[in-house]
């Protein structure tokens, strides 16, 4: 069923009898060309792209839970191409120029806004790096533009430009970047996948892997085992503990990070905000709700939720940045595991384990990459060589010293 | 969370700083070993989801290194040793 404003009006003048499921619940079949670990935003799209870009038939996502019901529905929902290194921002540029085409592309109104987001700076040596970042952004064919405090005052007079600590000097603003509705995002992609054959399977728990002589056979589920020529695993924030299932150790560490809701306020803040400094960021949904979050809680976890600290340390950061936020109360806080990678950049490549590909260490900005992630996997899956923009996204990175390291931390991923 | 410092009893985990995986204490021999068992031990993790031995740094309290055990599918601490001492029942000299 295709949408259109039309078609509400007829359903509205019907009522609404005729809106059908938006994709089947089918059983799994015995085998598959690839099947899919993780039905989250990027294993959607990496079936959806698989389908629809790359020509595969007999395709399976397989989800544990229902589908989006991990980090796709748990972030604060940006989206933006403002990164720095070479084997970053061609890819994420790549990922921004399809947010802006992927409603029409997949008929699904996934609310992608492009209300701008912008980096506070606070130094002159700020203003260098940012100044740098900018060009690199716009060698990339990104946009970006150097704010003075003048034109950040005029956006939000409200904020604290005389803070002693991090006075406002400016930001760095890319107007192309936004929010997306999220869930809408995993909805989108399933119902495009499901429409072009793809059995999503949910309720489906890998629970091993059949390998034989260095070759994927196929999965144990707990919907008995599943038969497949290409595996590809999808499940950022649990990737150490399905690739332990074929043996293999990953240079990733599993984080918790906490996401905030303010209770509805008028609309004041019109785009996203990020306070680096005082490790917070901030956006405001159409709902009204300030949405917000700051750093990982920084210690190993499993446990999709954080501690006090953290929260009182994004608490004080949007204080800082905004007295006027003050009395708001906080509606909802929650907690999502992140893949922390030992320098902060994802890895989309093939494992040692012929037919099993990998998809994951996209630490706390995957949802941003969603559709280029989609695509590149797909494109490594169907035609077994990395597409052009996640080249770099290699396993062997930190054997051969090609690490993205955009903060220049090293392997310490509680700091990226 | 609460770290029961075997020197101080029970602080804050807010004192600490972490650092990871108390295997990162077996640093492999750089004489010896080659650069594949250099990288293992650098960058690669076995980030299980339940019992986790891992350092923290007592930087705001007597700077002393443990190895503490904890829970990651839950966060429940369950002991905390000096790493001094780790290292030297592993037959380290510190």
């Amino acid at each position: 069923m295709r949408y259109s404003g039309l078609r509400v009006i007829a359903e509205a003048l019907t009522g609404h009898k005729g809106w059908k499921p938006v994709w089947r619940d089918p059983a799994p079949q015995p085998d598959y060309d690839i099947v899919i670990v993780g039905g989250g935003g990027h294993g959607l799209a990496t079936a959806y792209y698989l389908a629809k870009e790359f020509g595969q038939k007999r395709i399976a996502v397989l989800e544990k839970g229902w589908l989006g019901s991990g980090n796709v529905g748990r972030n604060t929902t940006i989206i933006r191409s403002n990164y720095l290194l070479d084997g970053n921002e061609p890819f994420y540029e790549f990922s921004l120029r399809l947010w802006e085409g992927l409603e029409q592309d997949f008929n699904y109104n996934a609310m992608v806004s492009q209300r701008g987001i912008i980096n506070l700076i606070h130094t002159d040596a700020q203003r260098d790096a940012f100044t740098r970042r900018g060009n690199a952004m716009i060698l990339n064919g990104a946009d970006a533009e150097l704010l003075d405090q003048a034109q950040v005052r005029a956006m939000y007079p409200f904020l604290n430009f005389d803070n002693a600590r991090f006075p406002i000097k400016g930001a760095l603003m890319q107007r192309r970047g936004g929010t997306v509705r999220h869930d809408a995002v995993a909805w989108g992609y399933a119902r495009g996948a499901d429409s072009r054959g793809v059995d999503l399977i949910q309720n489906c728990e890998v629970t091993g892997m059949r390998i034989a002589g260095g070759r994927i056979l196929g999965l144990e589920t707990t919907r008995g085992f599943i038969g497949a020529r290409k595996v590809g695993v999808a499940v950022a924030g649990s990737s150490s503990r399905v690739m332990a299932h074929a043996g293999l150790r990953l240079p990733i560490e599993s984080h918790a990070l906490q996401a905030f809701v303010s209770e509805g306020l008028k609309p004041f803040i019109d785009g996203v905000m990020t306070f680096g400094a005082g490790h917070f960021y901030v956006s405001q949904s159409d709902k009204g709700g300030l949405v917000f979050g700051g750093d990982i809680d920084g210690y190993n976890s499993y446990a999709a939720r954080g501690n006090l600290p953290v929260i009182e340390d994004v608490a004080e950061g949007g204080m800082a940045l905004m007295p006027a936020i003050g009395r708001a109360r906080l509606l909802r806080i929650w907690g999502g595991i992140m893949d922390m990678s030992m320098d902060g950049s994802p890895i989309i490549d093939r494992t040692p384990v012929e037919g099993l590909y990998f998809n994951g260490g996209w630490c706390y900005g995957g949802f941003k990459a969603t559709p280029a992630s989609g695509w590149c996997f797909a494109h490594l899956l169907a035609r077994d060589e990395p597409h052009p923009t996640a080249r770099a996204y290699r396993f062997d990175r930190f054997l051969r010293g090609l690490m993205i390291d955009e903060k220049g931390q090293g392997a310490q991923p509680n700091l990226h | 969370m609460i770290i029961p410092h075997p020197l101080l009893g029970p602080r804050d985990a807010q004192e600490f700083v972490y650092l990871g995986d108390a295997s990162l204490m077996n640093r492999p021999d750089g004489m010896t070993a080659g650069i594949e068992a250099f990288h293992d031990w650098l960058y690669q993790r076995d980030n299980p989801a339940g019992i986790h031995r891992e350092l923290w740094y007592h930087e705001q309290g007597d700077r002393s290194w443990l190895v503490v055990t904890r829970n990651t599918l839950t966060h429940e601490i369950l002991g905390a040793e000096l790493a001094r001492d780790v290292a030297r029942a592993m037959g380290r000299t510190k």
